[in-house]
């Protein structure tokens, strides 16, 4: 029992005293969001991959079917679609790419803590389980969608060099070419493809988090098989399919709701701008009623990660 | 100051009853040792006092609700609740980047010389430590944070015992400092018995022993006895009787030390050895109220 009585605290000589100094209230939110990016770095390999792969692709098929994209860019009719077929393949890929991932991040985000326990470390300090929740929300619906786009544009700025200098090698001037590619406002047409599609996936984000602060094991299955078994219950009770359709509308609708489907005009049309519905996006209910039950499945998700203990 | 206050402390999953009532007071400066075997319900008592579960009856730690004022509670309470919890993809550099960014009493230098200290590499892995490590670590962190309260879970379980060792020593000379209280459990009370100043035993949900350790040192008495003298010491009424290499053992609460003595060699019991007493006492008192 005498150990402790000539014990002087060793450090409190040679280092300054801390204050503790009132820790701004986004502190601990910016650091798990970093913690975030540390511990998942798919969350910028996924993406990049797919780029690569998408502007690689690109140039073999160049390659591989030049004498067929020759004629397409010589007649006038069907070169600009030629030309912008691959911006929009590489931005819609991207952007699939970009869901893929965040469903899987959210998927494992409250549950993988769990699972190896390290939620008893992350609960041993002052952050809260709000701040907690909402940095891993932050990583779908902030930085996925800003990783995806600077990804796209630097994949479309690639393209549209390669592309130049082909046009260039062929005797097509920029005069020419470039008005067809206007990049500007492609991009800001983009920025709303990103938002857009960030908002409508909500409430599926949402789900799939509060799902994986629910689930014991299988999050895979409890996130798909109950909206399934709700499809199949309707079918079987009242012979409709309500509950299916507004599911396959939540995959799709941002983009039937936000832009002009390509389809209606035949081609794509000059002005990308032009395409834009913004005020269509806006009102749909859907967009709205999304994010009231991503609110939920976000509010509850904080509940469980409160109250679970680890598995 | 009162650290811990807790009164009828109670949980209950389901049909199992966790805590039965528990009343603890622990004041500040205290190093508390909960023994009990696995499931009597130690784990669900810190728990409790860590905002980790609801619970029943009342119960205030530095002052506060721990359930419903748990974030402001964890600026002042720290833990290690189980070895080896540190996340496995985790660099040593970005735990302490972490910590220091999080938490506004954590001193990064402090944390650094610790862990100049040991063999820990700042840019390993979590992983890529043994375990006795990740405790030397997850320890370094703590110790480096100025909480009022620090509460161990099995800090060292499946350690060998040197680190072992080295843990308990570095928690005594360059942690503790008598305005910090500790509580700790752990299974190998060999370990902690020097650090304590107090003991608590719990028993299926219930305190079946709390007294300090000094309490402890003048109240309990474990005698070899003679083999002829075995009858006199039973006279005086033991808690507990074991043989050991042919050897009888009987350990005396509060008995009279100048009769003790004669009756053969003395000295303080272990705290396992109290420990197993006091189940048997109590798992023989079980019985007896049954029949």
């Amino acid at each position: 029992m005498n150990t402790q009585s000539n014990v002087t605290p060793e450090y409190s000589l040679d280092t300054p005293q801390i204050v503790p100094a009132a820790v701004a209230a986004t502190r601990p939110l910016l650091w798990s969001v970093r913690r975030e990016l540390w511990e998942n770095n798919s969350i910028f390999i996924a993406p990049l991959t797919v780029a690569v792969l998408f502007v690689l692709g690109f140039v073999i098929s160049i390659l591989h079917e030049w004498s067929k994209m020759h004629a397409m860019l010589a007649d006038p009719l069907t070169q600009q679609t030629a030309l912008h077929f691959p911006f929009h393949a590489a931005a819609f890929a991207l952007l699939l790419t970009s869901f893929i991932t965040g469903a899987f991040y959210c998927l494992d985000a409250l549950y993988g803590e769990r699972r190896d326990r390290s939620v008893l470390f992350w609960k041993s300090l002052p952050v809260s389980d709000l701040t907690t929740v909402l940095a891993k929300a932050c990583i779908p619906f902030v930085v996925l969608p800003l990783i995806t786009f600077a990804m796209i544009i630097v994949a479309q700025t690639i393209l549209f060099l390669l592309i130049t200098a082909i046009a260039l090698g062929n005797g097509i001037s920029t005069a020419v070419l470039w008005p067809q590619l206007p990049l500007w406002k492609m991009w800001i047409s983009l920025l709303c493809a990103v938002v857009s599609s960030a908002l409508w996936y909500a409430p599926i984000y949402g789900w799939l988090l509060l799902v994986s602060s629910y689930a014991r094991r299988a999050t895979f299955l409890w996130a798909v098989l109950p909206p399934f078994a709700l499809c199949v219950a309707e079918k079987i009770a009242f012979n409709t399919s309500y509950f299916g359709n507004l599911l396959s509308f939540r995959l799709t609708g941002w983009y039937s709701q936000a832009f002009t489907p390509l389809a209606q005009g035949g081609a794509s049309p000059a002005d990308p701008l032009a395409s834009l519905t913004p005020g269509r996006f806006l009102s749909t209910p859907g967009l709205w009623m999304g994010l009231v039950f991503a609110a939920i499945f976000f509010a509850a998700a904080v509940q469980l990660r409160r109250s679970r203990e680890p598995i | 100051m009162t650290v811990i206050e807790a009164r009828g402390l109670r949980k209950v999953y389901g049909k199992t009853i966790a805590l039965d009532g528990i009343d603890l007071r622990v004041e500040e400066g205290r190093i508390l040792g909960i023994i009990g075997l696995n499931g009597a319900g130690k784990t669900t008592a810190l728990n409790a006092i860590l905002g980790l579960t609801k619970y029943e009856g009342e119960l205030k730690v530095l002052g506060r609700n721990p359930w419903s004022e748990r974030n402001q509670l964890m600026r002042d309470v720290c833990f290690i609740a189980d070895v080896a919890v540190l996340p496995r993809w985790m660099r040593v550099s970005q735990a302490l980047d972490y910590v220091a960014g999080v938490h506004p009493r954590f001193d990064r230098a402090k944390a650094e010389g610790f862990l100049s200290r040991s063999a820990i590499h700042r840019n390993s892995r979590v992983r890529q430590l043994s375990k006795g490590m990740v405790a030397q670590l997850h320890l370094a962190l703590v110790m480096a944070i100025d909480a009022k309260l620090l509460v161990l879970d099995e800090p060292t379980l499946g350690l060998d015992i040197l680190y072992r060792k080295q843990f308990y020593d570095s928690l005594l000379n360059d942690y503790y400092d008598r305005s910090r209280t500790i509580l700790v459990t752990t299974h190998q009370v060999e370990d902690v018995q020097h650090i304590l100043t107090d003991l608590v035993f719990i028993d299926r949900g219930r305190i079946a022993l709390n007294c300090g350790m000094e309490d402890f040192e003048q109240r309990y008495q474990e005698v070899i006895v003679h083999p002829d003298r075995i009858s006199a010491a039973r006279a005086l009424k033991p808690m507990h009787e074991r043989q050991a290499i042919g050897r009888h053992i009987f350990l005396f609460d509060g008995a009279d030390r100048a009769q003790l003595a004669a009756l053969g060699e003395t000295h303080i019991p272990s705290i396992a050895d109290l420990f197993i007493a006091v189940l048997a006492k109590a798992s023989a008192e079980r019985e007896g109220a049954t029949r």
